[in-house]
């Protein structure tokens, strides 16, 4: 482990060698080879000079010189990350973020001194068109609806009106600062201040999702921080470029005041409304891909792009544009696509997103190597702690007037982590960079910086802790029982009777129309041989029998169905079995962990699967009287339940049974061997004792899932 | 109508109300047919069970003072609140609560949910997405899962206690005031 990171940071300090060569205004001469070579340098390529005109050994650098640093750098970032999980306890300790940063801020240092040169910073226009788009269609795809959609009245209270007093709040104070330090600050006006505020307000989500997916707070808190630093994007992206526009103007009346205030409304609603035009453009496509469809993962990611850059052309809020899209798409997409495509969308989601994430970490690191740096104590040390303060007042007061409206109250240790969770990030960096020139820019940029660090490293590092010493609400891991989601689900449906015969329109009754509508037009017009969803107890059910099966460790043996026993499989059998076991598989292997992990592909627990569902056999009250065989002959009579159960599972099935440890595309081959293997024991039927028992053992020791399957026919 | 399930007096006005307005006949109670009116409830899967509960004590119409009854069981929660913010439930109220769902089950008021009621209640709810054998076998698993004495029905006993991790208080509440 101490060799992988020394190798890691040996390879890093050979990258950063070739980038310290490399210039950043793209000349291309190589300055520091010795002239000495006899080396022939025209037009960008050396040669080594021989008698003959032929060159034999040419290096061309300005040729590849973009796209070779672009991959340095991406090799760099993707490096720095491995090492960072090898490295023992740091990830603990330190989130990923700051330990990126800090590589950043090494590579940068290391280039400053090679170069004596400001190292190539974010741009603002890579960072709005290519770095933030897959982070956030990310977000967007693995979104927890429901959750977000409950929690919708408290993400939009803070997004908006948060926004609207931390950067008022912090705007005036920092005047007024400015009021009071005339002697260093007088030329920084009052309209500065607002537009510097309104960027420093806003919560960003790269920060937020990088910090709090590492600690595993219960899912409406994170529900909620996450919600609004995406939907704060419209309201800061709106106020900055307001102020922005009003700098520019001569004078600024109270019109332009509410025509601002008109604009935040027609920029939220717009992306949404680009968002939901892409996304339902982008389901209806997927309709039509079952036959080409290696390329179907490439229209959710070019449809998401698309819906980004439009709003961004027409000036509406491109993170909620790309969120809307992917929130929409997802369900349809998932129905329509192969298996093998979805894990390909999710996958590739997750490593874009991811590459971004690092690479926007370590720009952030290289770009605070600057020399433009101006300081000034009263400025940047002010602009902290009204940071601070102005965010915990927000929270404190909008949660008092939210908590009157909610059923789940906000509690103050929730509010706490609200509050202290709301990081800053490259979105921040990236805005500063794009004011207009004017004297105290680079004090503006120096204290973006300041603040961005501040809250990586100090809140990042300590809200882990912190969080532990409240004891806030963890996650609950635990899958609901049965029986649980079955009540619960009654008691939804009482309460959505209930409140029918009431006259209240309740979140249940907007719910329950919008389903009725999503299945009735379209679920059939976007989905390509709609099969009934499943709700959401067999989904439970299901999952619980797999759990249970992975982790009893006795194997009961599969039923003998006397009929089919030695009947060979028919060729569309052993196809239909062969699919239903490798889209099972996946199923099992995806739904077992909860969404918002970086590093592995995790799916939400709550995905609809439309897939014929997979039932085991051998229902719980037939394992109580596995022992004794005269229950299987069917003499005793007593038992009646199971057995009806069985002869009606027993029209048309087939045993088959595999091995978990195959991957997706060693299921299907394992499937027709283990067959013949199964089909064995069974031959003798006077004994079933014995063989059973053997199998067990067998089975145990390999870790067996008996499935029983539906024959194709019955459906 | 018993202080443990008072309702304010904004609340009673609101319910008399709708009282009035369901009450398409003028007799001062309500029939089923009032009740099969409400287009939502009649595509609820639990809808004709809900209607029942209303008509509790075998008698075919309901005047304003079962209908406030029953819908007392709906009530908001107070917010009784001490400084985490943890809510504060009444035990009695939690109770009423799952006694009102747990009759839902129990149609034969037997004091147990017997196999057949669930499987009932599971078909109505899961309508034509599962074939019969999965409804059974759910039903099954559910019995095995809340049956603790074993008895191969659900007492209502074992039904709070299979609902003990749930908010029962904010899921069964209903807003009265529009």
């Amino acid at each position: 482990m101490a060799a992988l990171w020394t190798l890691s940071l040996l390879l890093s300090a050979s990258l950063l060698g070739c980038l310290a060569m490399t210039s950043p205004d793209g000349s291309p001469l190589p300055h520091n080879l010795p002239p000495s070579l006899g080396t022939n340098i025209s037009d960008g390529s050396l040669s080594v000079d021989l008698p003959m005109a032929l060159r034999v050994f040419s290096m061309d650098y300005h040729h590849i010189q973009a796209p070779f640093e672009i991959v340095l750098w991406i090799m760099l970032a993707s490096l720095a990350k491995l090492g960072f999980h090898w490295s023992g306890r740091v990830p603990a300790v330190v989130p990923e973020s700051c330990v990126l940063i800090m590589v950043g801020l090494l590579v940068g240092g290391v280039i400053y001194g090679v170069r004596h040169s400001a190292p190539p910073t974010l741009s603002a226009d890579a960072f709005f068109l290519f770095l933030l788009p897959p982070i956030v269609l990310d977000a967007g795809y693995f979104l927890p609806g429901r959750l977000f959609f409950e929690n919708l009245g408290t993400i939009l209270w803070y997004a908006v009106l948060g926004t609207l007093w931390n950067v008022l709040g912090i705007g005036l104070s920092l005047y007024g600062v400015c009021l009071l330090a005339q002697s260093s600050l007088g030329d920084v006006s009052l309209l500065h201040c607002l537009l510097f505020g309104s960027l420093i307000a806003a919560v960003d989500p790269v920060a937020v999702l990088s910090v709090f997916q590492e600690m595993q707070v219960n899912e409406q808190l994170h529900i909620l921080v996450f919600g609004e630093s995406l939907l704060n994007d419209a309201v800061t992206v709106v106020l900055y470029k307001l102020f922005e526009s009003f700098l520019r103007l001569p004078s600024v009346s109270g019109l332009d005041v509410l025509l601002g205030g008109c604009r935040v409304v027609v920029v939220g609603i717009g992306g949404l409304c680009v968002g939901l035009f892409f996304g339902l453009l982008a389901a209806l496509t997927s309709r039509f891909t079952s036959r080409a469809q290696v390329i179907a993962p490439l229209f959710v990611f070019l449809y998401s792009y698309l819906s980004y850059l439009t709003s961004e052309m027409l000036h509406f809020s491109g993170i909620m544009a790309i969120v809307t899209c992917a929130a929409t798409m997802k369900q349809y997409v998932e129905a329509n696509v192969s298996e093998r495509s979805n894990t390909s969308i999710q996958y590739f989601l997750k490593m874009w997103s991811s590459v971004s994430e690092t690479l926007i970490f370590i720009f952030l690191g290289v770009s605070t190597i600057q020399d433009i740096h101006m300081w000034s104590w009263p400025f940047v040390c002010s602009t902290l702690l009204l940071c601070l303060i102005w965010r915990a007042t927000g929270v404190l007061l909008l949660t008092a007037f939210v908590n009157k409206l909610r059923r789940n109250a906000v509690t103050f240790r929730d509010q706490f982590i609200i509050a202290y969770g709301g990081l800053r990030g490259a979105i921040c960096f990236s805005l500063v960079f794009l004011i207009d020139d004017f004297p105290k820019k680079r004090l503006f940029i120096t204290t973006t910086i300041v603040v961005i660090l501040f809250t990586v490293f100090v809140q990042g590092m300590t809200i882990k802790p912190l969080v532990e010493l409240l004891y806030v609400k963890r996650k609950k891991r635990a899958l609901p029982t049965l029986s649980e989601e079955i009540h619960s689900r009654l008691i939804d449906h009482l309460v959505a009777g209930i409140e029918d015969v009431v006259g209240y329109w309740g979140q249940h009754y907007w719910k329950d129309k919008f389903e009725q509508f999503n299945k009735k037009y379209l679920r059939r017009f976007l989905i390509r041989n709609d099969r009934q969803a499943s709700s959401s107890i067999l989904r439970v059910y299901q999952e619980l029998e797999r759990r249970e099966q992975r982790g009893v460790e006795e194997e009961a043996p599969p039923i003998v169905d006397p009929r089919s026993q030695g009947r060979p499989l028919l060729p569309e059998e052993m196809e239909s079995i062969r699919r239903i076991l490798s889209r099972n598989l996946q199923n099992f292997n995806n739904k077992q962990t909860p969404a918002y992990s970086r590093h592995t592909l995790h799916q939400d627990t709550s995905v609809d699967r439309t897939r014929k569902p997979l039932y085991r056999h051998q229902s719980l009250g037939e394992r109580y009287s596995y022992n004794t065989i005269t229950h299987f002959q069917g003499e005793d009579g007593g038992l009646s339940e199971p057995q009806r159960v069985r002869t009606g599972l027993s029209r048309s099935h087939t045993v088959c049974s595999i091995s978990p440890r195959s991957t997706l595309l060693d299921s299907s081959d394992s499937a027709g061997p283990a067959q013949t293997r199964s089909t064995d024991p069974k031959a003798a039927r006077e004994d079933l004792v014995s063989p059973k028992h053997k199998e067990t053992v067998e089975r145990a020791a390999r870790k067996h899932l008996s499935f029983v399957l539906e024959n194709e026919k019955q459906q | 109508m018993g202080s443990s399930s008072s309702i304010s007096s904004a609340h009673l006005l609101r319910l008399y109300d709708r009282f009035e307005s369901l009450d398409r006949d003028n007799r001062g109670c309500l029939s089923p047919d009032d009740f099969e009116a409400l287009g939502g409830l009649a595509m609820n899967p639990i809808g004709g069970r809900i209607m029942e509960a209303f008509f509790s004590s075998g008698q075919d119409t309901v005047d304003f003072s079962s209908f406030v009854r029953i819908l007392a069981h709906f009530r908001p929660t107070d917010r009784n609140r001490n400084k985490e913010g943890a809510q504060q439930e009444l035990p009695s109220s939690r109770t009423r609560k799952l006694k009102f769902a747990f009759q839902l089950y129990d149609m034969d008021r037997d004091g147990k949910i017997s196999r057949e009621e669930l499987l009932q209640v599971l078909r109505a709810m899961l309508g034509l997405q599962v074939t019969e054998e999965q409804l059974q076998s759910i039903a099954e698993r559910a019995i095995q899962e809340a049956d603790l004495d074993k008895d191969d029905a659900i007492s209502f006993d074992e039904f709070k206690k299979s609902l003990e991790k749930t908010d029962i208080d904010t899921k069964m509440s209903v807003s009265f005031l529009k």
